[in-house]
């Protein structure tokens, strides 16, 4: 199954090391009643274009994993790796979409966006960088809300902001922690549809935190489930065979939708209840 | 009478109803106001006080009132020209505060070993009264002038400087992951994330800055002032003639309505600038 689905993706000639490579990578805090281990030992690769779902109860490291790969936290051992090459501070070849939407309330849209074009590309000609933000704002569907600030913006357009500012700056990596976690139905749907649409055209390597089984399911290549904390490990990773472009109908239709979902829920809710 | 029946009570009714939200609001301090001014005056009628009541306050001082911009020369002048003075001195020692204060809050929101190396210091002077800086001020300048601009200087910092650090230790972390992700350079940082996230706080301490500033003014010219509002009520109590009480008491009511006006005009600039964000 997973060779045919990244098929796409798979480079021609085969490299020595993936694009992304979590390597054996745990994170352990000390306190005072002894070492916490959060996370144990994770392995994960991902190849370029890859969209991979990580999926897992609260308190069970995958934003931790997430920071480690976006380099907001360090590793305790093992060591995560970009083309080859430790990932040891944030970047923005790792952009990331947080779940507050992380947007500078005093500038607007299109100054939000901006501050990152020309912080990353600070010797393009300002025209071009202009012209970078008006093409992300309209990508997001947005060019009309260029000029208002985030007050005056809804939670679904806010997040929009977030995710032109990020692809505004071509991450090799975009990293989306819960980004539409507190979102209303309807809106989450569309913003759904819209990064699928995003990433297929712009084809970027994304992982991206949820707690949703359905919208992994319509969204990634392969959902990396995560075992309970404390000491938590990727307990299985579910390939997400549906072919692309995705149409949400046509997959909740396909039978083989129900059985990875079960899977999906079987693990989370039997093997890894939260017994609380 | 058939004309406009219906526009007649709405309007007539709607002109009540101001008068009647207008009067819910002036009537209670108009009421307080005069039973104060009433106590007052029953209090003073005691023939050998020497506390004057507020009629014989109006009877001894409506010139000064009538005439604040008159100049005898020296320091004899209106009560407009002495608040002008000492506004000038405030604003002078106020914006010294305001510069250092700011600059002082960043560096020390900014860096952890100047917070740690700098609060005690920053605990204890800031409990220091104005007072008890002057003769300090005199003896470092040996002039009356610096003395004070160093008196409303010292009293006002204070607050700017923790509400300024604190501002800085305040901003979100948020956006600090924004500025990480992006590597904000450190020129970016300051003007896109530092400032705007930090004017709020600023404000918050300017405004009590501009209070207390003006609340040392009075100390400040206590001594050998050339002029101004504070010079202007030790000068009546020294005189110690039959007016003195009554001008004394309408320079200390001046003082407040000043006070008052520029807390009020530092948050109004406060409100503007907050209110672009």
């Amino acid at each position: 199954m997973q060779t045919l689905i990244n098929e796409d993706f798979t480079p021609q000639t085969l490299q020595p090391d993936p694009f992304l490579v979590v390597d054996n990578l745990s994170k352990v805090y000390p306190t005072k009643s002894g070492d916490y281990t959060v996370l144990d030992q994770v392995n994960l690769t991902v190849s370029e274009g890859e969209f991979v779902c990580v999926i897992g109860h609260s308190g069970c490291g995958k934003s931790t994993l997430l920071d480690m790969v976006s380099g907001f936290r360090q590793p305790s051992s093992g060591e995560v790796r970009l083309q080859g090459k430790q990932i040891t501070q944030p970047g923005p070849d790792r952009m990331v979409v947080f779940q507050n939407y992380s947007l500078l309330p005093w500038k607007t849209a299109f100054e939000n966006v901006y501050l990152a074009v020309n912080s990353v590309y600070p010797d393009k000609p300002k025209k071009d960088k202009e012209d970078i933000v008006h093409k992300h704002l309209a990508m997001v569907g947005l060019e009309e809300a260029a000029n208002k600030k985030p007050g005056q913006l809804s939670g679904g357009m806010k997040q929009r902001v977030s995710i032109a500012r990020a692809l505004a700056i071509y991450p090799q990596v975009l990293i989306l922690d819960e980004p539409f976690g507190a979102l209303d139905a309807i809106t989450k749907e569309e913003l759904q549809e819209e990064l699928l649409q995003i990433w297929t055209e712009h084809r970027v390597t994304v992982l991206m935190i949820t707690h949703d089984i359905d919208e992994a399911l319509f969204l990634a290549d392969r959902v990396v489930m995560m075992t309970n904390g404390p000491a938590a490990k990727i307990g299985e990773i579910l390939d997400i065979p549906f072919p692309r472009p995705r149409i949400r109908t046509q997959i909740m239709e396909d039978p083989h939708y129900y059985t990875l979902r079960n899977q999906a829920l079987d693990f989370l809710f039997s093997r890894f209840a939260t017994h609380d | 009478m058939t004309i406009h029946p219906s526009l007649r009570p709405a309007s007539s009714s709607a002109f009540v109803e101001t008068i009647q939200k207008h009067a819910k609001l002036l009537i209670p301090p108009i009421v307080c106001t005069a039973v104060l001014l009433t106590v007052w005056q029953l209090l003073c009628l005691a023939p050998d006080t020497k506390m004057p009541g507020p009629i014989r306050v109006l009877q001894q001082t409506y010139e000064l009132i009538l005439n604040p911009f008159y100049d005898d020369g020296g320091t004899s002048k209106g009560l407009g020209w002495q608040i002008w003075i000492s506004l000038q001195r405030v604003m002078i020692g106020y914006s010294l505060a305001a510069i250092v204060g700011i600059a002082l809050g960043v560096l020390i929101g900014m860096s952890q070993f100047m917070r740690r190396g700098l609060d005690p210091m920053i605990q204890v002077l800031r409990t220091v009264p104005p007072l008890a800086w002057l003769p300090l001020a005199l003896g470092i300048f040996q002039s009356s002038d610096p003395a004070a601009l160093f008196v409303i200087f010292i009293t006002a910092i204070w607050p700017i400087v923790i509400n300024t650090a604190l501002g800085v230790q305040q901003i979100p972390q948020d956006y600090n992951n924004v500025a990480k992700v992006l590597r904000l350079s450190g020129r970016e940082y300051f003007f896109n994330i530092l400032v705007p996230s930090t004017v709020p706080y600023v404000f918050g301490g300017l405004r009590i800055g501009i209070g207390l500033a003006w609340l040392a003014i009075v100390a400040a010219e206590m001594l050998k002032a050339e002029g101004g509002i504070g010079f202007f009520i030790w000068d009546a109590y020294n005189a110690g003639n039959e007016n003195s009480m009554s001008e004394i008491i309408i320079a200390v009511l001046y003082v407040g309505l000043v006070g008052l006006a520029l807390d009020r005009l530092v948050s109004y600039l406060g409100s503007l600038i907050v209110s672009e964000n």
